[in-house]
This record gives structure tokens, C-alpha cells and sequence, in this order.
């Protein structure tokens, strides 16, 4: 009956925000409204994976040869670079929920973060450049003329749409883990209190899985081993 | 409906402390995280948007009265039929109701202080108004020609207009409603009152949940979609490019994903809307909630089934024609299921007809209207001879302006005394919802004949025959242009000079009529505990009725 006297009077623990009654209903308000973020974005890759399914059953064959243009070394490599930072942000998140000191969730946070930077730097000095210089980036520099020219062509279209769209993610969730870094430094964060670290979490690891479909999507078609 | 006790002495509206006087400057509007002051917010921008989209419709109809075209070159004629659809639909029909109404309404229903993303709301507002920045650039720099469907290949690879400038502006228009339906679900499954279980939640809401639900799943693919084309048209080269293997049909598959789903944005809103004004105005419990709770979700559901009845005549698989067909023909059940229940419970009420009951009882007969037109689309055969006609053209715009805003206009009229703390002239407001509706079907049932008879949408010139016709198109055009000027003139007027509301105007059921008019900041001068189901008539508190309509008029 009374809450909106008791709202004003008592003390909230930091990071509470006035709307809500208490912490938990913050917590499950904040982590059911990322989950619903990650499902539009599911349904914002679906559109390309589900062209992509199509175009692959019309065009296999140029599909096939497209993706021998790609290298699984480099894409291998991300694929664990990844994962790896996968398993360092999830360890950031323990540290808070743990009450350890700040410097130890910072650790892991910049570690999160040299590992999505390195794999953005794979991508784009191993990958994307090489690509550009070899003529296989459509509509920017495009010189192949082996078998299956247009539906080779289809191929890094997909290619470089959907994986830059990925990268456009990561990148964001760079963005954001410098946040958390900042938000971790000035003691933001506690046991009862690490929801933006949990839910910051739930979309990098979302962002790793997109990626584990598009290595074995775009790299490991037609039966390459 | 709640235990609070009504000051019914309420002090005048300027004495007390409202979320309109809370704070005062430009800043204090454009830094709110108040859903009252968000709503607001969007309702104007709304209002400048639908001003635009009303104008290029005005000068279609002007161009029609003639058959060899009155006043437009055929390419500007493109633009202003593109330019009425996209404005229309993307800038003022998706984000009507839940982005104002809404927006306003969804915390004070259920009994909250905000909604669950306060800041996350700003946000939307302001990617909304970025969004409609690009649009106007676009229209600005000369308009779009692509019709507010964006075929390719024209649109990639052909047409000489801003379409990427345009395409940017939905998409960022779009990631507005993305977050203000996640905002929305969110609020409505964590942040309802003690006692507030889901079925006690007024039908409104229920509805908004729904379109929330479109929100979500649809408007990321028309994203994407949207992306897709505009880097195309950037690079010229792209997925849907016939030369390298590309399909332009799966962009069409893949546009009305979103954008059927898109039409159930824009009427169940105005259903929800309309279930409240029904039970408010025949003083009536709804007859049967939960049949209309639930259908709600199952038009959200069968919704992102039937795209491809926009696709009979492309070439699409005659088995996937069959599919979509009776798919769609579903659709039509949940929506009698709306009606009938709607006039169940007016059966024995005790009806009064306001401005808002007038435009839910217009809603009724023109949703009707355009539901059952649309099962002659959903039928293969009949959609082949109507196809690309004005019969298309009537039939949705019973439902999205006989539908959609009818149910919008309902609604501000219902809320507007909650909104401003004011009533406006109840006469004024009667008489132009008659004209909006004599004005409506003056423009639109001609062109069900004129569709009928063969004549093309999307022409800037037609044979003599179907002259007669279109003046009389254009000459309801003029009414209802009429229809639409006068509440924005009095309602302007009674934000000034209006009789003071009080808090239950209509003597209505409902959390947000046991608040203040307008409500304070916080929603609510004690939180509510709710002990009732909806609509519960006749309601037992004392009616507060010092200014009602007819009572103590301006």
C-alpha cells in the first residue's frame, strides 16, 4: 500500500533504479529484456542466414568454390580466439558475482578485450585485405575469373555482408567492455549487483555463436577434408 | 478496481503537482525518461508526419480528378504516391498507438511508476526522429519513386532517387520499434501492480503485447532486408541481382514477412483501443475477455504465416499459393472472434454516444469492411483479377484508416482528458467524427468499384470511364481532410481553455482513471493494489463527474 513512501525514504543498494521496487525485480526486468534483444537480433542475422540457405541449394556448386577462396586457418583460428574470450568474459562475470577485487574482473574484462581485437585484426589484415588485393571483394575490386564467375560472385556477397555485419557486433561489444571496464573501476559493481556485466555478457557470448555458424556456413562447405 | 481512495475533491489541475509542471524549459522535455512526457513527445512528431504523409495524399487525389492528370508530372506523381505510403506507413501508422498511447498508457494500466527502460525509451524517441530526418531529407532532395515497397531490381539497380537516404531512415525508424516493443514486453511480464495478474490486465494492453510481439520477431528482418538493399544500391552488385544469380523474389519474401506482420502492428492497437471504449461507453463488462485477450496473440501468430498472399501473381509455387490462401483465410477468425465479442457487449448496454464510443462504433463497420474485402484477396482466383487494382487499394485502407485510425482518433479522444488534465468540446469532437467517417467512405468505396472495374493503382493517368468515380474519391478526400483539421484545432484550444477534467471523465473502469488527470509524475499518489477484474461495471466508486460532457459544459 505504501510503498511510494517507503520508496523515498530508505536507502537503495548502487546501480538501483527508481522505477522498480527492489533488486531482483531489476535483475530479471534487465535480463529478460536481453534475451528479447537477442532474439531480434537472431531474427536480424535469420534474414541473411535464411537467403543464404536458399541461394546455396540453387547455386551449390559456386557455393563450393566460393568458399575454397576462403582460408580455414585464419577462420580456425578466430573460431578459438573467440571461444577463448568466451570463457575470459564469463570469468569476469564469476569474479563480480564472487565479491573478488576489482582488478581481477578488470583482468579478465581487458583480456575479453585483446582477444575480440585480435580476432578483429585476423579478420582484416589476414582476410579482408588479402581478399581485396587478390580482386575477390564484389563491387569493390573483383578480378576473378575462374568457374562459376556470377555465383562465385553470390558467394562473397554473402561472405563479406555477413561477416561484416559481425563485425559490426563485435566492434559494438568492444564499445561496450570498455564501459564495464570504466563501470568496474569506479566500484559500480558488488555480489548483489553485476547485472550489466551478466547481460553484457549474454550478447558477447550470442555474438561467438553467430560466428560459429558462419565459420561452418562460409568455410567448411562441399567437403573440403 | 483499486483500494486507493479518490480525492474527490481534487484542486484544480495548475495548483497540484502534475508530470506537465513538474519541470519546466526545452531541456526538461528533451532529457525525460517520464513514458507520460516520451508519449507526448512521439505524439507530436507523429502529428508533423502524418501532416506530410496527408499532403502528398491530397495532391494524388488533386491528380486524379482529371484522367489525363490535373496538376502532376507522372514521375512527381510516383513520388507522391511513395512518399504517402512510406510516411504513412512507417512513420505514422507503426508507431501511432503504442509509441503515444502506448507509451502514455501501458505503466499507468498496470499500475507502475515507468516503464521497465526508461532511458531505453528516450532513445527510441530519438532514433525515431532520426529516422524521420532521413525520410524528410530524402523527400527533401526530390522523393523516392519505388512506392513504399522498394521492388528491386528497380530499386537497386534502376531507379535515380535518394532510396539509400530513405531506406536509412527506416531501418533507424526501426530500431525504434524494436526496442520500444522489447521495452513494452518487458515491462508488462516484470512490472505489473500487486494483484495485477494477466488476466486482469485491461484488453489494451494485451493488444500491445501482441504488437509488441511483431515488434520484436518482425521488424529485425525488414532491418536486415532494407540493409541488404541499400548496400546493393551502393556496391551494384548484391543478393538480389538476377546477373550474378540473385532473386529480386526473395526480396519480396523477405519485405512482407515484416511488413504483413506490420499490418497487425497498426490494427491490433486500435483493437485494444476500441475493446476499451466499447466496455467504457455501454458500461458493460467485456463479454468474453478472454476470447478477445487471446486472440490478440493468435492474429500476432498466424500473422507471420501469410506473406505470401502478397505474392499470388509473382510466380511463387502454386502449392505455396494454396498454403498462404488458407493460412490467410485463418486470419479471419481471431478478428470475428474481436468483433462479435464487441457487439455482445454492447447487447443490453447502456450506451452513450461520444466522440470516442462514435469512432469505435465507426471502427466496428469498417474493419468489417476491409476484413471481409480482404478474404476476396486471400482467394487465388478472385486475387488475379484484382490484383495491382484500387480494390487493393479500398481494402486496406478500411482497414488502416477505417481500422488503424479510427481506433488512434478513438483513442486520443477517450485519453486526452487523462493526457492534458482538460475536455475538449464534445460537440465539435461529435461532429467531426461523422464527417471523418462520411468523409472516409465517400473516398475509399468508389475505388472498391473503380478496382473492381479494372482501373491500376500506382497510374497517373486512367481511361475517361472511371472519371466519375474518382472526383468523387477526391471530393471525400476534401471531407475527410476536414474531418482531420478540426480535432487538431480543438484540441489544441482545450489544452488552454478546456474545462478542467477531473479524474474519471467518462466514469470509466481502469487504473489510470483513479490517478489524477494529468497523473503525477510517479503515476500514482499511493502505489495500487489491485482486487478486481477489468471492467468491472457498473464501477462502485462515486462517479467523478463535476465536467463530463453535458454536464458542466465549455
Amino acid at each position: 500500500m505504501s510503498e511510494m513512501a517507503a520508496h523515498g525514504a530508505h536507502k537503495h543498494p548502487p546501480g538501483f533504479a527508481h522505477q522498480f521496487e527492489d533488486m531482483a525485480q531489476q535483475k530479471e526486468a534487465s535480463t529478460l529484456g536481453m534475451w528479447a534483444f537477442l532474439v531480434t537480433e537472431i531474427l536480424f542475422f535469420g534474414g541473411m542466414f535464411t537467403a543464404y540457405t536458399i541461394y546455396r541449394e540453387l547455386h551449390f556448386e559456386s557455393f563450393v568454390t566460393g568458399s575454397h577462396l576462403l582460408e580455414v586457418k585464419f577462420g580456425a583460428t578466430n573460431t578459438y580466439v573467440l571461444i577463448c574470450s568466451s570463457l575470459t568474459m564469463a570469468l569476469a562475470i564469476r569474479s563480480a558475482q564472487t565479491g573478488k577485487r576489482k582488478g581481477q574482473i578488470i583482468f579478465w574484462l581487458i583480456l575479453t578485450m585483446i582477444l575480440g581485437a585480435l580476432f578483429l585484426g585476423l579478420k582484416l589484415r589476414f582476410e579482408w585485405y588479402r581478399d581485396y588485393v587478390d580482386g575477390i571483394v564484389p563491387g569493390i575490386s573483383w578480378a576473378y575469373n575462374g568457374p562459376h564467375a556470377p555465383g562465385v560472385q553470390m558467394f562473397m556477397c554473402f561472405y563479406f555482408f555477413m561477416t561484416g555485419v559481425h563485425a559490426l557486433h563485435m566492434v559494438a561489444g568492444l564499445g561496450i567492455l570498455t564501459v564495464l571496464v570504466i563501470m568496474t573501476a569506479r566500484n559500480k559493481f558488488s555480489p548483489e549487483y553485476y547485472a550489466p556485466l551478466e547481460i553484457s555478457g549474454l550478447y558477447w557470448h550470442f555474438v561467438d555463436i553467430v560466428w560459429i555458424f558462419l565459420f561452418a556456413l562460409l568455410y567448411l562447405i562441399g567437403g573440403r577434408y | 478496481m483499486s483500494t486507493a481512495t479518490a480525492d474527490i475533491h481534487d484542486r484544480p489541475a495548475e495548483s497540484r503537482v502534475n508530470y506537465l509542471n513538474a519541470s519546466y524549459g526545452i531541456k526538461s522535455w528533451l532529457l525525460t525518461t517520464d513514458h507520460k512526457r516520451i508519449g507526448l513527445l512521439y505524439l507530436g512528431t507523429i502529428t508533423f508526419m502524418f501532416l506530410i504523409g496527408g499532403t502528398a495524399a491530397a495532391l494524388m487525389r488533386l491528380q486524379l480528378i482529371e484522367p489525363q492528370g490535373a496538376l502532376l508530372e507522372p514521375e512527381t506523381y510516383n513520388k507522391m504516391f511513395s512518399t504517402h505510403g512510406i510516411v504513412m506507413v512507417f512513420f505514422f501508422l507503426v508507431p501511432s498507438i503504442p509509441a503515444t498511447l502506448g507509451n502514455f498508457l501501458i505503466p499507468i494500466m498496470i499500475g507502475a511508476r515507468d516503464v521497465a527502460f526508461p532511458k531505453l525509451n528516450l532513445m527510441s524517441w530519438y532514433l525515431f526522429i532520426t529516422g524521420c530526418a532521413f525520410a524528410l531529407v530524402a523527400i527533401l532532395s526530390g522523393g523516392v519513386d519505388t512506392g513504399w515497397t522498394f521492388y528491386p531490381p528497380y530499386s537497386s539497380l534502376y531507379s535515380h532517387t535518394p532510396v539509400v537516404v530513405m531506406a536509412l531512415g527506416i531501418f533507424i525508424a526501426g530500431f525504434s520499434s524494436i526496442l520500444t516493443g522489447l521495452n513494452f514486453v518487458v515491462t508488462i511480464h516484470k512490472m505489473r501492480a500487486p494483484g495485477m495478474t494477466w488476466f486482469r490486465l485491461p484488453l489494451f494492453i494485451w493488444a500491445l503485447y501482441a504488437t509488441s510481439l511483431i515488434f520484436i520477431l518482425g521488424t529485425p528482418v525488414i532491418a536486415i532486408t532494407l540493409f541488404l538493399l541499400g548496400l546493393e544500391r551502393l556496391l551494384h552488385v548484391g543478393i538480389f541481382d538476377p546477373a550474378i544469380g540473385g532473386d529480386p523474389l526473395l526480396f519480396q519474401h523477405l519485405f512482407w514477412f515484416y511488413s504483413h506482420p506490420a499490418v497487425y502492428i497498426m490494427i491490433l492497437p486500435s483493437m485494444g483501443v476500441v475493446s476499451e471504449l466499447i466496455t467504457a461507453f455501454s458500461r458493460k463488462k467485456i463479454f468474453g475477455y478472454s476470447f478477445v485477450a487471446f486472440s490478440s496473440l493468435a492474429i500476432a501468430v498466424i500473422s507471420f504465416v501469410v506473406w505470401g498472399h502478397h505474392m499470388f501473381v509473382t510466380g511463387q509455387s502454386i502449392y505455396a499459393g494454396l498454403v498462404f490462401s488458407v493460412l490467410s483465410f485463418l486470419v479471419a477468425i481471431p478478428s470475428a472472434v474481436k468483433v462479435f465479442n464487441w457487439t455482445a457487449t454492447l447487447y443490453k448496454g447502456s450506451i452513450s454516444y461520444q466522440a470516442p464510443m462514435l469512432y469505435a462504433l465507426g471502427f466496428i463497420g469498417l474493419f468489417t469492411m476491409g476484413g471481409l474485402t480482404g478474404l476476396f484477396l486471400a482467394s487465388l482466383a478472385t486475387d488475379v483479377h484484382v490484383n495491382g487494382t484500387y480494390f487493393v487499394v479500398a481494402h486496406f485502407h478500411y482497414i488502416m484508416v477505417g481500422g488503424a485510425l479510427m481506433g488512434y482518433l478513438g483513442g486520443i479522444h477517450f485519453w486526452w482528458p487523462k493526457i492534458t488534465g482538460r475536455m475538449y468540446p464534445d460537440m465539435w469532437a461529435r461532429v467531426s467524427a461523422v464527417i471523418v467517417f462520411v468523409g472516409f467512405n465517400l473516398t475509399f468505396f468508389p475505388q472498391f468499384v473503380v478496382g473492381y472495374l479494372g482501373m491500376p493503382r500506382r497510374y497517373a493517368v486512367y481511361p475517361a470511364e472511371f472519371q466519375v468515380l474518382n472526383v468523387m474519391s477526391s471530393a471525400g478526400a476534401s471531407v475527410l481532410a476536414v474531418g482531420y483539421i478540426i480535432p487538431l484545432v480543438y484540441l489544441t484550444w482545450s489544452m488552454r481553455y478546456g474545462a478542467e477534467a477531473g479524474r474519471n471523465p467518462w466514469g470509466a473502469a481502469g487504473l489510470e482513471w483513479t490517478t489524477p488527470s494529468p497523473p503525477p509524475t510517479e503515476n500514482f499518489e499511493v502505489a495500487p493494489i489491485v482486487t478486481e477484474d477489468a471492467y468491472n461495471y457498473p464501477i462502485k466508486q462515486p462517479r467523478d463527474y463535476p465536467n463530463a460532457p453535458g454536464v458542466a459544459h465549455v
